[in-house]
């Protein structure tokens, strides 16, 4: 069961607003699919490693060459707000 | 002529451009035309123009084009992942994938809609509206990539790009009457993907039949130096021309073969079970112990990932912003709040708390151990059989609306799809008959990297079957 403080919490974590209606919502159905979820919990685990990648892959890796990057531009392009070349936010202090 | 260009498949297409025998161009304004008029909603965008005749003619594809599901990112051509919180995202590069098959000759025709960052089994969690199945409008085409599978089916594509997390090139392919292959991970390059679960997120082509997978697949594979998780695939992809299954040992998993499965479902999946037989396979019920437990393991698993990936959205770098925000975090919050829809906020919810501090062990770690479990359950069935088949989808198309009110009932949808994704196995669904005058899915999974093997077994399958689709794009 999560509760409405827990939902609030975990919003919180994920930097999302949630209405009052969403918060009850988001209550019930998150209780709900933790009841399948935590199945398992019963299956005996012990000594079991946890998965990392599904296909046998060692380091993948390779020279670290510097190349040339995307142009201001072409990145600021998309931004829904620039100022004097570069991405405009708000104050983290207002 | 454009009737008869219809009822090409896209290989067919691509064989009669080559023989001179039909202007790629005649083919790229057929299916241009029929998508610009589409009434599915199965597209988000579609192009204006036609190649100049002769471009890409000479190519392997011979100018045939794909439509490409909406989160491919696609230069200077909406990107949006079905999402508003990416509403006008024309992205400044194409996906690895997507280049491959232009460079192949198979130039984008369209944009297909989805359910929101591939996350759903109907298309209704669209930002976009929901897909409508050609078979019957009513219902759901499957997703997330319906709109892909839609257009397929209903003859507004020749062939399409999907992407599968859980299931979403396979079920819609199933609900929809198609073939939808879903590689073994790491065949495809990922790169320009808006990725929702990176462990599991593959390519895939969405066809009419069996051949046009392989030809579309084969353009699609090897190893991206911009997507360190790809690989290079062992050997050449051959096109599928076996006739017979003898020899060959298919193995029916009971946990994925019974309680849960639609009766009519289940009697389509008996009579290709027949079909087998008759072809000179063998066919053995067995146990994979921990299916059962995929789906559980599944849902924190990718919800987790996709709370990580999605953190990325929050209306500095691109897409919507949230108007008059005074302080950053509220910024982000609104934002967020205001760009993701239900589904999607469901999921990055589930996820932040099954990797918050006190859970993390309890959920994601267990999770990642029965992913292990599930994995050796394939590996020892493999030391058996060549193949393990199962229905693809619990049920035909369901109804529009039917099961919006309930995630749980919605998430069942993937119980024959999310143990192959989690094992990271190739798997593909074909269309196998009708039940209630709805497509049914035969889904056939094999070891990483067998596609040749598991394309060669669709195809003798596939010509026993003898699936006639026409009705769907007559009705369209």
């Amino acid at each position: 069961m999560i509760d409405r403080e827990q939902v609030l919490h975990v919003a919180r974590l994920a930097r999302l607003s949630l209405s009052d209606e969403e918060v009850e919502r988001m209550s019930a159905e998150l209780s709900g699919i933790l009841d399948h979820i935590e199945k398992i919990g019963e299956l005996d685990l012990d000594g079991v490693p946890p998965t990392s990648h599904v296909v046998e892959v060692t380091n993948a890796l390779r020279p670290d060459e510097p190349r040339p990057s995307w142009p201001r531009e072409v990145m600021l392009a998309a931004a829904p707000a620039v100022a004097d070349d570069g991405f405009e936010v708000p104050s983290p202090q207002a | 002529m454009s009737d008869d260009v219809l009822d090409l498949t896209a290989a067919q297409a691509v064989e009669k451009i080559r023989a001179g025998e039909l202007a790629a161009r005649e083919v790229f304004a057929a299916y241009r035309e029929r998508a610009a008029a589409d009434d599915l909603n199965a597209f988000t965008w579609v192009t204006e123009d036609v190649p100049q005749n002769g471009a890409g003619a000479d190519a392997p594809l011979a100018g045939v084009p794909v439509a490409v599901k909406d989160l491919f990112c696609t230069e200077g051509i909406p990107s949006q992942s079905g999402s508003r919180i990416l509403e006008g995202y024309r992205p400044p590069y194409t996906a690895t994938v997507v280049r491959k098959l232009q460079e192949a000759g198979s130039p984008i025709l369209a944009k297909t809609n989805q359910d929101e960052f591939a996350m759903g089994s109907s298309n209704e969690n669209s930002a976009f509206g929901p897909v409508l199945n050609p078979w019957d409008r009513t219902r759901v085409p499957g997703g997330s990539s319906g709109g892909s599978a839609a257009a397929v089916a209903a003859g507004r594509a020749p062939w399409a790009l999907g992407t599968d997390t859980g299931g979403s090139i396979r079920q819609p392919a199933a609900l929809c009457g198609i073939v939808g292959l879903k590689p073994t991970y790491g065949a495809c390059s990922r790169y320009g993907m808006i990725a929702f679960a990176s462990s599991l997120d593959q390519a895939g082509p969405l066809t009419r039949d069996v051949t046009d997978a392989a030809l579309l697949f084969r353009h699609m594979i090897g190893r991206d130096p911009c997507d360190s998780t790809s690989l290079e695939f062992p050997g050449e992809l051959e096109l599928p021309s076996a006739e017979r299954l003898d020899g060959l040992r298919f193995g029916v998993p009971e946990e994925l073969s019974g309680e849960g499965i639609e009766p009519g479902v289940l009697e389509t999946f008996q009579r290709t079970l027949d079909l087998i037989r008759e072809l000179g396979g063998e066919v053995e019920p067995m146990k994979l112990p921990h299916a059962p437990h995929a789906l559980s393991a599944y849902y924190i698993l990718a919800p987790a990932e996709a709370s990580s990936n999605l953190a990325r959205y929050d209306g500095v770098r691109y897409g919507m912003r949230a108007e008059g925000a005074t302080d950053l975090i509220s910024m982000y919050t609104r934002t967020r709040h205001d760009g993701f829809g239900p589904e999607v906020k469901r999921r990055i919810m589930l996820g932040t708390y099954a990797l918050s501090a006190g859970y993390y062990d309890a959920y994601y770690g267990r999770a990642q151990q029965v992913r292990t479990k599930i994995a050796e359950d394939f590996r020892t069935a493999f030391e058996r059989y060549d193949f393990i088949v199962t229905p693809t989808a619990p049920s035909v198309a369901f109804e529009l609306g039917a099961k919006t009110d309930d995630p749980w009932a919605m998430y069942i949808n993937d119980y024959c799809t999310v143990p192959i994704s989690l094992a990271g196995i190739p798997a593909i669904s074909i269309p196998s008959g009708l039940s209630e005058g709805l497509p049914v899915g035969f889904q056939i999974a094999g070891p990483a990297f067998s596609e040749n093997r598991l394309l060669d077994a669709a195809y003798a399958l596939e010509q026993a079957i003898g699936f006639d689709g026409a009705k769907a794009r007559a009705a369209a």
